[in-house]
């Protein structure tokens, strides 16, 4: 059954507009995804006003496209340049660039798109699978469940997200606060507007991607005084060929890191986790861990594999669930409900031509995307060779542009200049801003879902832990919650019963940044 | 860095404090068909006010400090923002092509130091560029000012 639905999408995708589509999506994306400042999430935003004139079809395989093309794109300045272009991609510097500056660069890129393409069509293959399942089962969910996973959505950055658990929730109450300013869908009312004209529409969460990582990444760069050395590499067939000879050794690291990634990747903020995890896992297994952070081959399969798994099994929940898993994954939410479509299990039903043509782009992104990097490396590595004194003004021009066409309102490129400067601050003082994203996506969906719910119940929150579906999700969410305060309770004992043992200070202080009260947040409501 | 994260800290918890004044005056219990409009609004707020605190408490508490910019650093940041603005307030006045264009010669040539005829060469090249590529192909309009309307656009 599901065979004929991917036959359908084949279709779909390979139309030669949908096929030339995929071309400049990965192009792009490529580019974008070298340029310092410009990452996946807001090269997707900027992109998103040029789709709203095109069939959802096209624009989502672009915008797709543009997405793994990035993703392509952050592999090549890890290698070279020795800058992850995105938080996933830190884990590949960690070989990739002591294999370039050993005249391996090469092999290091070959082997870092092959990972990005085994792991892409691994993490395919399953949403081929499973998406029609999980979209079926969730059909039957009401408000309460789709409150349950919103809610699990933003308290897996807060337990998961690996930052620092106060400041991720004060970024999701922000992100949900920004979502709630202007008209109330539900009251008819207007709120938060502080009787200023121009917050009666509200925050557009895309000119808020755009300042917060597109003007909010410049700033951070230029303070780093980023200098661009990269290294200089060549590709030929013959190279690639042997690096794919020596990594097919490797099978056993590119299934562990596949599943590592798809596992991580499904679950919002998965995808840097999952790189690291993956890498860890791989040097552990190996035979020669001593060999890692050196220049091993295999410290760029791993933590490339997850990523590339992760960043694609982000889409799973978007198309069934109506949850984006990633900043990117937000945007093209947003996207969809521009173009008229409700994110969600109905996207099965009602638009199957679209999210099968989606999924059988998957495969199609990925393979062309694949071959252009590998045959344009030096193309898409000259652009980083730029002057940084053309890029940040050019960058910052083309933010603009993207910033404005949302809406056709100059004040919203006011608030892009705003939210980069947020950005920046945010990002200095480790407030995470992938989970405010989110949460200014789905602010209105989220609160919407439990005033339904709560509607339901005539105003009981129990109404969350007496459907069991609902229950399930709503305890796996209250524990991701309680997590932060639990790890630091277990590490305190264990400092305590290491100073009892011991008698004298053990060489593990106390992380001073830790946790403190925990308990005051997560009070049921 | 403490100062800073203090500073941040105090005004998010202020933001929340505006946020709850403006959520009690929406109503924020149950009405007659459900809850209210400042419903949502409120119970964030109330978050955003204790994790603020928190925050603050946290970084009182803190001895390790390391500044949060340097002067040089906050030299390079405002090299980048002061220009970056100020294209945002011709661009209010002039339209977006005229800016983009003053911008980029501005920004190649003095603070990047490059020569004349790049700064220009860029300066017409990209205006002329996003025109064809939104105004034409895309049919995006973008913000025009005197300049264009002179030229019948």
């Amino acid at each position: 059954m599901g065979f004929e639905n991917i036959l359908t999408g084949f279709q779909v995708a390979i139309t030669p507009f949908n096929l030339l589509m995929a071309v400049v999506g990965i192009t792009l994306g490529t580019i974008i995804g070298v340029l310092p400042g410009l990452g996946g999430a807001n090269g997707v935003a900027i992109l998103l006003p040029l789709t709203f004139r095109m069939p959802p079809t096209s624009a989502i395989i672009l915008l797709t496209s543009l997405y793994w093309g990035a993703l392509f794109g952050g592999a090549i300045t890890s290698v070279l340049f020795n800058i992850p272009g995105e938080p996933w991609s830190v884990a590949t510097t960690f070989d990739g660039y002591p294999l370039a500056r050993q005249g391996k660069g090469a092999q290091a890129l070959t082997a870092a798109f092959t990972s990005s393409f085994v792991g892409a069509l691994f993490a395919t293959l399953l949403i081929t699978f499973f998406a029609p399942l999980l979209a079926d089962v969730a059909l039957h969910f009401g408000p309460p469940e789709f409150f349950a996973i919103q809610a699990l959505t933003f308290s897996s950055f807060v337990g998961l997200g690996g930052g620092d658990p106060v400041k991720s929730f004060i970024s999701i109450v922000i992100g949900l606060l920004l979502a709630a300013v202007g008209l109330d869908i539900v009251t008819g009312q207007l709120r938060l507007t502080f009787g200023l004209t121009p917050l009666m529409s509200g925050f557009d969460f895309i000119v808020a991607v755009i300042g917060l990582f597109g003007i909010g990444e410049i700033l951070l760069s230029v303070e780093e005084g980023l200098k661009f050395e990269g290294v200089r590499t060549k590709m030929n067939p013959k190279v690639v060929f042997e690096t794919w000879k020596t990594i097919s050794r490797y099978w056993r690291t590119f299934l562990r890191s596949c599943v590592i990634g798809f596992w991580m990747g499904f679950k919002p903020g998965g995808a840097t986790p999952a790189s690291f995890m993956s890498y860890a896992f791989a040097k552990r297994a190996s035979a020669h861990p001593e060999r890692f952070g050196k220049g091993e081959l295999e410290g760029v399969v791993a933590p490339e594999t997850a990523a590339h798994a992760a960043g694609v099994a982000a889409m799973l929940p978007m198309i069934t669930l109506g949850i984006p898993g990633s900043p990117t994954a937000a945007v093209m939410f947003g996207g969809l409900i521009i173009w008229g479509l409700q994110p969600g299990p109905m996207l099965f039903k009602e638009q199957p031509d679209f999210v099968w043509g989606l999924i059988a782009s998957m495969y199609t992104g990925n393979i062309i995307g694949v071959i252009m990097v590998l045959a344009f490396v030096p193309l898409f590595a000259a652009i980083l060779r730029m002057p940084f004194a053309i890029l940040t003004p050019f960058i910052t021009v083309i933010c603009a542009i993207g910033a404005y066409a949302v809406h056709n309102n100059m004040i919203d490129i006011w608030y892009m200049i705003i939210f980069g400067v947020i950005g920046y601050i945010f990002k200095k003082l480790d407030y995470p801003l992938a989970p405010l994203v989110l949460a200014l996506v789905l602010g209105d969906f989220a609160e919407n879902a439990l005033r339904q719910s709560l509607i339901m119940s005539q105003g009981s929150l129990l109404i969350f832990f007496r459907r069991p579906i609902a229950a399930v999700i709503s305890a796996v969410a209250v524990f991701f919650l309680l997590l932060p305060a639990i790890s630091l309770w277990r590490r305190k004992r264990q400092l305590a019963r290491a100073a009892a043992t011991s008698g004298n200070e053990m060489g593990v202080a106390l992380p001073g940044e830790g946790a403190t009260a925990e308990q005051g947040t997560t009070e049921a409501r | 860095m403490r100062k800073a994260d203090i500073i941040v800290a105090v005004l998010l918890t202020a933001l929340g404090l505006l946020v709850l004044n403006a959520a009690v005056r929406l109503g924020f219990r149950w009405g007659p068909d459900g809850p209210q409009s400042g419903f949502f609004p409120f119970w964030l707020s109330v978050i955003l006010v204790v994790h603020g605190v928190a925050v603050v408490v946290r970084a009182i508490r803190r001895r390790t400090d390391k500044p949060f910019v340097t002067p040089e650093q906050m030299r390079s940041v405002l090299t980048v923002a002061v220009p970056a603005a100020a294209m945002v307030l011709v661009t209010q006045f002039f339209g977006l092509y005229l800016a983009a264009a003053l911008y980029l010669a501005f920004y190649v040539r003095w603070v990047g130091k490059h020569s004349w005829v790049t700064a220009l060469a860029l300066a017409l090249c990209v205006p002329i560029a996003t025109f064809v590529i939104f105004e034409r192909w895309f049919l995006v309009p973008l913000p025009k000012g005197p300049v264009e309307a002179w030229l019948g656009y």
